[in-house]
Formats: structure tokens, C-alpha cells, sequence
């Protein structure tokens, strides 16, 4: 099992040049669970996963992990514990699944060490995990967009860390495999305890799949909490500029969000949404 | 997840690499390098005898023949160290640009590097070897800030087509740049003619000796980024997720690749197309992995030079091509295929 670790973000500012995206955001997430991120377009959730993982510089305020900024931690250290999947990673040309999945150790390298067995039993766990060990020989660019994202998400498995950050992992797959992605997830945070924080788009999903929610608007946290506190009408409006209804899930009894567009529905919408 | 269970998991053997297949073409190379090495030394414009060349390598230089043989040896060498280091540079510069198209040449280093030294020896009266190199370094450095800050500018950041362009326009300039230094200056004519076109012909061990030690920094820097250049391959994002400081790593390896086409322009002159069409080739060979990619780019460059040098003593007799030229016949239609074949994807 997994160490808990706590993360946090304590007033938190961050700006590309003079833009502001997110503005004096506090943030905690649950140790050992599942946090969804989500917010409209542009709001400022890639920006947010991208300054936990210490690429992007706060222009105010810190991410705290087990109380230490990370901006101050050495680089590998906090890549032994934090795990960062970008919303659109590279993946060079030709490259094969095990070399791929392979890279996910480099947190544990120095110039001259050597692969070693561990690296090894690391990456064949991940393959495991992610059912893509029969994969291992094939070169990434011939996989299907589900194979590809349960590679990345392999990759990021032999990274061994407690906490991953997954930005959209879920986009650009069909439903079917969304929710094999989630399940493999859920699966990790049950066996292992690794806190998974990741940014999803679909919220009927994210209701489903997280145990914190949270809704970001305007580069502040508008709310957060159980998916049931958090997803309501009122959020959805204030967030998304969306009127919806919102019921119970009838096979998961989680909050189900169903959108009011102008047509198609027997009280439509008033105004256009995003007036 | 801690620990990993110290017992091998069934899926262990299956994604262990296929080291030995590497391993053979590594022993091809060195081979292929060996017998080029020999061709070059025993081809020429001046057909010679085994006689002749044992007697050469053997320090003896009595004869014409011999003499020529002579004069083999260290052109074969500058061609092999050359070749490696701009195969080096050009493996390293695609990593660090994760651009297809970057090559000392086609980026505008090289002839930065030949406008820092041709506009030293025409108006500071550079002389010394050391200066020279210095210098070349220098405006090789220069160049390649310049390229990648102008390939920069604009939406999507430096794409490798606007990359490759800035390269080539900045290239054009610098070139008209020499020719306007050294116009007027008949008397340094003859002494920088070599910048202006690469080449290896005329080289004396003494001309070799003092680039090594800047080579070899150049090589050690190089290929100690194998790493970080593995994990900028993925993005910057990922690799920073991987721990890795990303303009740390970025301008380590950018410095090693700027002493290599630094040094490797202030004794050869200007040669495009190495740094390109190697990397390229190695990736066939051995796949993306660095640790393998940097040293197979080196020992291909190297290859690659010397049949070069060969073929342009042998296409022109009795006079010779500089190697310079060769590369570019070679390298142009190469350059054209990647773009095409890659639509000119970033790596
Ligand atoms: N590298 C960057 N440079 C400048 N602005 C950026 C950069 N990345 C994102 N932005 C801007 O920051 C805002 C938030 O972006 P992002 O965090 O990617 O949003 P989200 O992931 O929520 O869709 C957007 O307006 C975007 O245009
Ligand atoms: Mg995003």
C-alpha cells in the first residue's frame, strides 16, 4: 500500500506573461482518493495540473506536498512521488511500447546508472496492470487510441508514484473505452491507494468515477466537494453558462446532469447559453 | 506501491530489449568506418601501389606516391573526428529541437561559426589555432541563439519548419556576409577560402591536434545528455513530470552540440547535411533510444564523411571535390524526402 501524502495549493496564483488564469486558488486534495477537476474550456485546468507538477512557476502562493513547496524540491524527488500525465504527451516516431513504458523510470536514473532489475519489474507490472504486456513489442504509432492511452497511462504506472495527475486521459476515446480508462484507474486508487487527481470533460463520468469534485470557474474554485454537492443545477449554469436538470443516476445513484439546449426538449432553454 | 515484488513478473523477459540486434549493427559500423578508413588512405586522385601505402603508414614519404599516402592519413582522420562530431551535433540538435529537419548546416550554425571566423582572420588578424576555435565556437553559439529565438517568434512556437527556415534564411545571409568580408581582401583570400566551402583536403595532424580537446568536451557533454534527451522526446510537460529540468537539460545538450559543429567548422569549414541524414539512418538502425542513437549518429558520421572524402577524389580526377560539396549532392534530395515523407511532424 501507499504512503498518504498530502496536496495542497495555498493561495495560488499563476500567469502566463501579464494573463492571469488562475488567481488566489486554494486547494486540497483528499489523500487515497479520487479528485475530478472540471471547468470550462480555458479556465485554467491544464495550467493548474501543470504548475503541481512544478513546470509552470506560481506568481503567487505555493503547492505544498507533504507541507514542503515543490517549486523548492529537487526534481527527481518530487518525480518519485508525483506523477504528471499531460493532456496531449509525444510520442516519438516509432517508438515501442516497452521503450515507452520504460521512460516512465527516468525519475529513478542518474547519468550513469544502469537499468536494473527493479526498472524492469516496474515496467513489466505496468504492462501487467494496464493489460498491454502483449503490446510491449509494438510501436506506439500502430496502436488504437485506447491501446495508445492505457500505454501512457503504463507509462506513468512504472513512475511508481502515489500521486497522479492525468489531464483529460479519457478525451478523444469512445465511451466504451472512457470507461475502461476510468475502471483501470479506480482499480489503482482501490489496490494501491495512489491518489489520483485528473481533469475530466464528461461531468456525468466525473460524478460517477471521483470521490471530490471540483468545479473550477473564472480561475477560482467556484465549488467542491462530494460529486453530489457539487454537481447541481446551479453549478452547472454558474460554470458552464448551461441551464440542465439533474437527477439521480439510476444505476450508480451518483448526480446525472442532463443539458438544456434550445431544441429537442419539452422546457427548452430561455436564452442561448453563454449570453 | 513502494516496493515492486522482487520476484520477476511473467512479462519481464518480454520487455527486455533487443539489445543483440543492436549490439551487430554496432559491430557493423565500426567495420564499415575501418574499411572506409583503409579506402581512404589507399584511394586518391593519384593511383598508388600496396607498397607505396605500407611504406607511408610505415613513416617513410620518399617517393611521390608516398608522399601522397602520407598526406592520406590525417585528411582521413579530420574526416572521421568531423564526421563524427557533426553526426553527434545533428542527433543531439533534432533531440534538443525535437525537430527532424535540424542539422549544424541547415540550422545556420555552421555558417555562423565560418562568419565569426572569416570576419576574425579579415579584420583582428586571428591567427592562432586556439583563437580561431574560440571563435568559431562562438559565432556558432550566436547562430544558434539567433535561429531558434527568430524560429520561435509566432503561434505554436519553433516548429520545425520555421525552424529550418530562419536556419536556411539566416544561412543565405551569413553567406552573403562572408563573400562581402572577403571581396575586397584579396590578400586573406586563400586563408579563409576553407570557410567558405567545407572540406578535410590539406589537413596536417598539426591543424587536428588543438580541436580535440574542444571536441571531446563537446562529445562528453553530448553524450551524457542521452537521458534528459530521452525524456524531452516526450514532450516538455512529461519530461518535466519526469523530473527532468527542461532548460536545464535543453541548453546542456545544446552546449555540447555547439562545441562539436563549433570545433568540427573551425578546421573543416561549413558542411551540411551530415547532421541531418545520420541521425535519420541511426534511427533505422537502432530506434530512438539516445544512449544508442548519440554514439551510432557519431560512428555513422564518421563513416559518412570519409566515403565522402573518397568519393570526391575519385569523381573529379585528377583534381578532387571538397567533401563540402559531396554532402550537400548527397544530403539536399534527403532533406527534400523528410519533408515530404514526414509532412514534417515533430519527433
Ligand atoms: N503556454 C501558454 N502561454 C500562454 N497562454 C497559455 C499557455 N497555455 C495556456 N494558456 C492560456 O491559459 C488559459 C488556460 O489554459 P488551460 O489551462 O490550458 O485551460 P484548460 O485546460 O482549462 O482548457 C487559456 O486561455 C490559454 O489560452
Ligand atoms: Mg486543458
Amino acid at each position: 500500500m501507499t504512503a498518504t501524502h498530502s496536496l495542497a495549493a495555498e493561495e495560488l496564483t499563476l500567469a502566463y506573461g501579464e494573463r492571469l488564469v488562475i488567481e488566489g486558488l486554494d486547494l486540497v486534495v483528499p489523500a487515497g482518493s479520487i479528485t475530478a477537476i472540471v471547468g470550462a474550456n480555458a479556465c485554467g485546468k491544464s495550467t493548474l495540473l501543470r504548475s503541481m507538477s512544478r513546470l509552470l512557476s506560481p506568481r503567487a502562493g505555493r503547492v505544498l506536498l507533504d507541507g514542503k513547496a515543490v517549486h523548492r524540491m529537487p526534481a527527481k524527488e518530487l518525480a518519485r512521488t508525483l506523477g504528471l500525465l499531460p493532456q496531449s504527451p509525444i510520442a516519438p516516431e516509432g517508438i515501442t511500447v516497452a521503450d515507452l513504458v520504460g521512460r516512465g523510470r527516468h525519475p529513478y536514473q542518474g547519468v550513469f546508472s544502469r537499468w536494473s532489475r527493479e526498472d524492469d519489474a516496474a515496467v513489466a507490472a505496468a504492462l501487467e496492470a494496464t493489460q498491454t504486456t502483449t503490446l510491449a513489442d509494438r510501436a506506439v504509432d500502430e496502436l488504437s487510441g485506447g491501446q495508445r492511452q492505457r500505454v501512457w497511462i503504463a507509462m506513468a504506472l512504472a513512475q511508481q508514484t502515489d500521486l497522479l495527475l492525468l489531464d483529460e486521459p479519457t478525451t478523444f476515446l469512445d465511451v466504451a473505452h472512457q470507461v475502461e480508462v476510468l475502471d483501470l484507474l479506480t482499480d489503482l486508487n482501490r489496490t494501491r491507494g495512489t491518489t489520483i487527481v485528473m481533469v475530466l470533460h464528461d461531468l456525468n463520468l466525473a460524478a460517477r468515477y471521483a470521490d471530490h469534485l471540483v468545479a473550477l470557474a473564472a480561475g477560482q474554485i467556484h465549488a467542491a466537494g462530494t460529486p453530489a454537492q457539487v454537481l447541481t443545477e446551479d453549478c452547472v449554469r454558474a460554470v458552464f453558462g448551461l441551464d440542465s436538470r439533474v437527477i439521480e443516476d439510476p444505476t450508480s445513484g451518483a448526480p446525472l446532469m442532463l443539458p438544456l439546449g434550445r431544441h429537442h426538449v419539452d422546457t427548452p432553454a430561455e436564452v442561448s447559453p453563454r449570453g | 506501491m513502494t516496493s515492486v515484488d522482487s520476484v520477476p513478473t511473467p512479462g519481464a523477459a518480454l520487455v527486455r530489449r533487443p539489445g543483440s540486434v543492436r549490439f551487430l549493427w554496432l559491430l557493423a559500423v565500426v567495420a564499415a568506418l575501418g574499411l572506409l578508413m583503409a579506402a581512404s588512405v589507399a584511394i586518391g586522385s593519384r593511383g598508388v601501389g600496396w607498397s607505396d601505402i605500407l611504406a607511408a603508414l610505415g613513416g617513410s614519404s620518399e617517393t611521390i606516391e608516398e608522399a601522397a599516402v602520407t598526406k592520406r592519413i590525417p585528411r582521413t582522420v579530420l574526416a572521421v573526428v568531423v564526421g563524427g562530431a557533426l553526426g553527434l551535433a545533428g542527433a543531439v540538435m533534432q533531440g534538443v529541437t525535437r525537430n527532424p529537419l535540424a542539422d549544424p548546416g541547415v540550422l545556420g550554425i555552421n555558417m555562423g561559426a565560418s562568419l565569426a571566423v572569416v570576419a576574425g582572420i579579415a579584420w583582428f588578424g586571428l591567427f592562432s589555432a586556439t583563437s580561431i576555435i574560440v571563435t568559431a565556437i562562438f559565432g556558432a553559439a550566436l547562430a544558434a541563439v539567433f535561429v531558434y529565438a527568430v524560429g520561435s517568434l509566432g503561434r505554436g512556437g519553433p516548429t520545425p519548419l520555421k525552424l529550418a527556415l530562419a536556419g536556411a534564411a539566416t544561412s543565405a545571409a551569413l553567406t552573403s556576409f562572408i563573400t562581402a568580408i572577403v571581396l575586397p581582401r584579396g590578400d586573406i583570400a586563400a586563408n579563409v577560402q576553407s570557410f567558405q566551402v567545407g572540406g578535410v583536403g590539406g589537413a596536417t595532424f598539426a591543424t587536428i591536434t588543438p580541436v580535440l580537446p574542444f571536441l571531446a568536451v563537446g562529445l562528453v557533454i553530448s553524450l551524457l545528455s542521452a537521458r534528459s534527451l530521452n525524456s524531452l522526446a516526450l514532450g516538455d510537460e512529461l519530461a518535466a513530470g519526469l523530473g527532468e529540468r527542461v532548460a536545464l537539460a535543453r541548453g546542456v545538450a545544446a552546449l555540447g552540440s555547439v562545441l562539436l559543429c563549433g570545433a568540427a567548422t573551425a578546421v573543416a569549414g561549413p558542411i551540411w547535411f551530415v547532421g541531418l541524414v545520420v541521425p535519420h539512418l541511426c534511427r533505422l538502425l537502432v530506434g530512438v533510444d539516445h544512449r544508442w542513437l548519440l554514439p551510432f549518429s557519431a560512428l555513422t558520421g564518421a563513416c559518412l564523411l570519409v566515403a565522402s572524402d573518397v568519393i570526391g577524389r575519385i569523381v573529379a580526377r585528377p583534381g578532387e571535390l571538397d567533401v563540402g560539396i559531396v554532402t550537400a549532392l548527397v544530403g539536399a534530395p534527403f532533406f527534400i524526402a523528410v519533408v515530404r515523407r514526414q509532412k514534417v511532424r515533430e519527433l
